[in-house]
C-alpha cells in the first residue's frame, strides 16, 4: 500500500475546519490590531506573532498541558464532554487554530489597514454604523488580503508536525495526519511510500498556493483611484 | 442647468417671484466656537475659530496648511476638538463642557472629500445609493436615479467608480452626497483639478441645488473664482484663525494679513504709502521707497485712503521681464532696471533686478537662454496691476 488516505482526508479535514475557524476568528482581531489606538497593542501583535518563531513542540507541549486533566480549561472540557480535549481531534484543532494564528491574522491586518481611511469617513458622514462599514467597505476592499490569509493558514495546517505530535499523537483516523504517516514511513525505512505522500503534500501545497497567487493578480485594487 | 431642479425649484417657488429665505426650523445655522491643537502634522497647529454660518454658501478662503480641512473634519465629527461646542440648529453636536459629541453617523452631514473618497469596488449607482441604506430598495433606487439625472451622469450608473473620469468622479461624490438629504454640506475643493468649462457647469448644479435645500453649506477653495461664483459669505482663515469675514468682496478686496502673503509664497514683499486712488477704474498709485529712490506702483484698489500705510507682495513668477523697452501692453507697471544676479534652482531661473528696489523674478531656463540675460544686462520688468498684492502692515 502506497498513500494512507484515512491520513490525507484527516489532514485535509483538519485544514479545512482550522482555517474557517481562523476566518471568522481572524476577523475580528484582526479589525482590532488594524484599528485599535490602544497603547499597548504591540504586545497583543507580538503573542499573535509568537507561533511563528516559537519551535512547534513548546507550543503543543503549553497546549498539550493546557488541555490536561490538570489545568482550569482541561478539566472544564471534561466535566462538560467527559473526556480529555488532548489526543483528540478538537484538541488537533484547537493546537492548529494557535499554530496558523499569524497566518490569517497577519494578512487580514495588513489589508485592513491598507484600506483609504478617506473611505471609512466618508461611510460614517454617508450614516453607516461601524459594522455595516466593516462588511460593506473593509471587507470587499481587503478580498486579496481575505484570500492569502485563509490560504497560508489552511496550507500550513495541512503540513504541521510538531504541534500535531505533541497534542494529538498518532492515532489513526483520529488524529494521525499526512506529516506523522511520511514520519512513521520514514522511521520505518519504506522511502517509497514517504516519497509517494510527501510529493502529494507537495502538490497540494502548491496548487494552494498558485491557486491564491493567481486569484490575487486579478485587478483587485486596495483604495481609490483607477 | 437641467430639468429636475428646475421643476424642482418652480414647484417650490411657487407663484410668488420671491423665493422665501429661510423659515426658522427648516434653516438652520452652524453655531460654532472650538479649538483644535494638533502636533502630528509637522509644527504645533492650532485651529481657534468662532463663526455663525447661516444657509447657503460660506466660503472657507485661505492658504494651505490654514486649517480649512481641520475645520471641515471638526464640524463633520471626524476629528474631536479639544474645547468649544458645535450646534446645528436645536441640535448639539460638540460640547466639550457638557462631554457631549454626536457620533459621525448621526450627524446627517454631507462631506464631498478632497480625494472624493468614492468607493472604488461599488458602481456609481451603489456609490449613490450607499447613504439611502435606511430606505427600502425601491426608494432608494428612485431617488438614486432621479439625483443621477440631476447630475447628469444616469449614463454610468453602471460604471464602476474606478473607471469613469475626473469630472464624472466629482459628479459621482457630489450626487452621493446630495441624495442623502445633509442637514449641512461639507465641501472640500471639490472642483480642484477640474477643466473651467466642467467647473463652471457643476458650478451652476451647486447654485441650482442650494435654492431649493436652503442648508448651511461650508465650502473649502482656493480659488478667487469659486468664491465670486458661489459665495454669500468669505471666512478667510489663516494659520488656524479667522482673519476676516463677510462679503467676497469685502474680505477679498481688504487688504490681507501679511502672515496670509508670506504662506502664499510672496518673494517680493516691499513697504508702501498710497499716494492716489481711482476707485472709478478700480486701482490706486502706491510709493515703494527703495535706496535707489521712490518707485511708483499702480495696484488693486482697497480700503483705506490716501496716505495709508501697506505692503506690496508680488509674486517672482508673475513679474516679466523684457530686454528692451515694451510698449502696447496692457500691463500698468514696467519699470526699468538692471539685472544683479542670476541663479538656477533645479528648472527655473532665480534673477534678482535692481530697480531702485531689488526683486526676485523668476524665469525659465529658455527665457534665460534666448534673452541671453547675465549680470549687468539692462532689462525691464512687466508687473500686472492685479499681480500687486496689497496687505496690512
Amino acid at each position: 500500500m502506497a498513500i494512507d488516505w484515512q491520513a490525507f482526508w484527516l489532514t485535509l479535514q483538519l485544514a479545512v475546519t482550522v482555517s474557517a475557524i481562523l476566518l471568522l476568528l481572524g476577523l475580528p482581531i484582526a479589525y482590532w490590531i488594524a484599528y485599535s489606538r490602544w497603547n499597548w497593542k504591540f504586545l497583543v501583535e507580538a503573542v499573535v506573532a509568537l507561533p511563528i518563531v516559537l519551535p512547534p513542540t513548546v507550543l503543543g507541549f503549553y497546549v498539550l498541558v493546557a488541555l490536561g486533566p490538570r489545568s482550569p480549561l482541561g478539566r472544564w472540557w471534561i466535566s462538560l464532554t467527559g473526556h480529555t480535549l488532548a489526543f483528540t481531534f478538537s484538541g488537533l484543532v484547537i493546537g492548529s487554530i494557535l499554530y496558523s494564528l499569524p497566518f490569517a491574522v497577519q494578512p487580514f491586518a495588513a489589508s485592513f489597514a491598507s484600506v483609504d481611511r478617506k473611505l471609512l469617513a466618508a461611510s460614517a458622514t454617508l450614516g453607516a454604523s461601524k459594522p455595516r462599514t466593516f462588511l460593506r467597505v473593509i471587507v470587499p476592499l481587503s478580498v486579496p488580503g481575505l484570500i492569502t490569509g485563509t490560504a497560508l493558514s489552511f496550507a500550513h495546517t495541512m503540513g504541521e508536525f510538531g504541534v500535531v505530535l505533541m497534542v494529538g499523537g498518532n492515532i489513526p483516523g483520529v488524529t494521525r495526519t499526512v506529516s506523522i504517516d511520511i514520519f512513521d514511513r520514514v522511521q520505518a525505512s519504506d522511502y517509497a511510500a514517504a516519497n509517494q505522500t510527501a510529493l502529494l503534500l507537495l502538490a497540494v501545497s502548491f496548487a494552494m498556493l498558485a491557486i491564491v497567487y493567481g486569484l490575487n493578480r486579478k485587478a483587485w485594487v486596495v483604495g481609490p483611484g483607477k | 442647468m437641467n430639468e429636475s431642479l428646475k421643476a424642482q425649484r418652480s414647484v417650490e417657488s411657487g407663484s410668488p417671484p420671491v423665493v422665501p429665505r429661510d423659515d426658522g426650523a427648516r434653516a438652520p445655522r452652524i453655531e460654532a466656537r472650538f479649538r483644535k491643537r494638533n502636533s502630528s502634522a509637522g509644527p504645533e497647529f492650532t485651529l481657534d475659530v468662532e463663526f455663525s454660518a447661516g444657509t447657503g454658501f460660506t466660503i472657507l478662503f485661505g492658504p494651505s496648511g490654514a486649517g480649512k480641512t481641520t475645520l471641515l473634519d471638526c464640524v463633520a465629527g471626524l476629528v474631536t476638538p479639544d474645547a468649544g461646542r458645535i450646534s446645528v440648529g436645536e441640535q448639539i453636536w460638540f460640547d466639550a463642557a457638557q462631554r457631549v459629541g454626536l457620533p459621525v453617523a448621526k450627524r446627517h452631514v454631507g462631506y464631498v472629500f478632497q480625494n472624493l473618497a468614492l468607493f472604488p469596488h461599488l458602481t456609481v449607482e451603489q456609490n449613490v445609493e450607499y447613504g439611502l441604506a435606511h430606505l427600502p430598495q425601491a426608494m432608494r433606487r428612485k431617488q438614486a436615479s432621479a439625483m443621477l439625472q440631476a447630475l447628469h451622469i444616469a449614463h454610468l450608473a453602471q460604471s464602476s467608480a474606478r473607471e469613469i473620469s475626473g469630472g464624472e468622479r466629482q459628479r459621482t461624490a457630489l450626487a452621493r452626497t446630495l441624495v442623502t438629504n445633509p442637514a449641512i454640506l461639507l465641501l472640500d475643493e471639490p472642483l480642484a483639478a477640474l477643466d473651467a468649462a466642467t467647473k463652471a457647469k457643476i458650478i451652476d448644479d451647486l447654485r441650482a441645488w442650494n435654492r431649493t435645500h436652503r442648508i448651511p453649506i461650508l465650502y473649502v477653495t482656493h480659488s478667487r473664482e469659486e468664491v465670486f461664483a458661489l459665495g454669500e459669505q468669505v471666512m478667510m482663515l489663516d494659520a488656524g484663525r479667522i482673519v476676516a469675514q463677510g462679503t467676497p468682496h469685502a474680505v477679498i478686496s481688504a487688504p490681507l494679513q501679511e502672515t496670509v502673503a508670506q504662506l502664499a509664497g510672496f518673494e517680493n514683499i516691499f513697504d508702501a504709502l498710497v499716494e492716489a486712488v481711482s476707485p472709478g477704474r478700480g486701482t490706486m498709485t502706491c510709493r515703494v521707497n527703495g535706496d535707489g529712490g521712490p518707485l511708483v506702483l499702480e495696484t488693486p484698489l482697497v480700503r483705506g485712503g490716501v496716505g495709508a500705510s501697506l505692503r506690496v507682495g508680488i509674486r517672482a513668477g508673475d513679474i516679466l521681464l523684457a530686454t528692451a523697452p515694451p510698449v502696447g501692453l496692457s500691463a500698468r507697471n514696467v519699470i526699468p532696471g538692471r539685472i544683479s544676479a542670476l541663479e538656477q534652482r533645479d528648472v527655473i531661473v532665480s534673477a534678482r533686478v535692481k530697480c531702485r528696489v531689488e526683486m526676485e523674478v523668476h524665469l525659465t531656463l529658455a527665457a534665460r537662454d534666448s534673452l541671453q540675460l547675465a549680470p549687468g544686462k539692462e532689462v525691464w520688468l512687466v508687473i500686472k496691476t492685479h499681480s500687486c498684492h496689497l496687505m496690512q502692515q
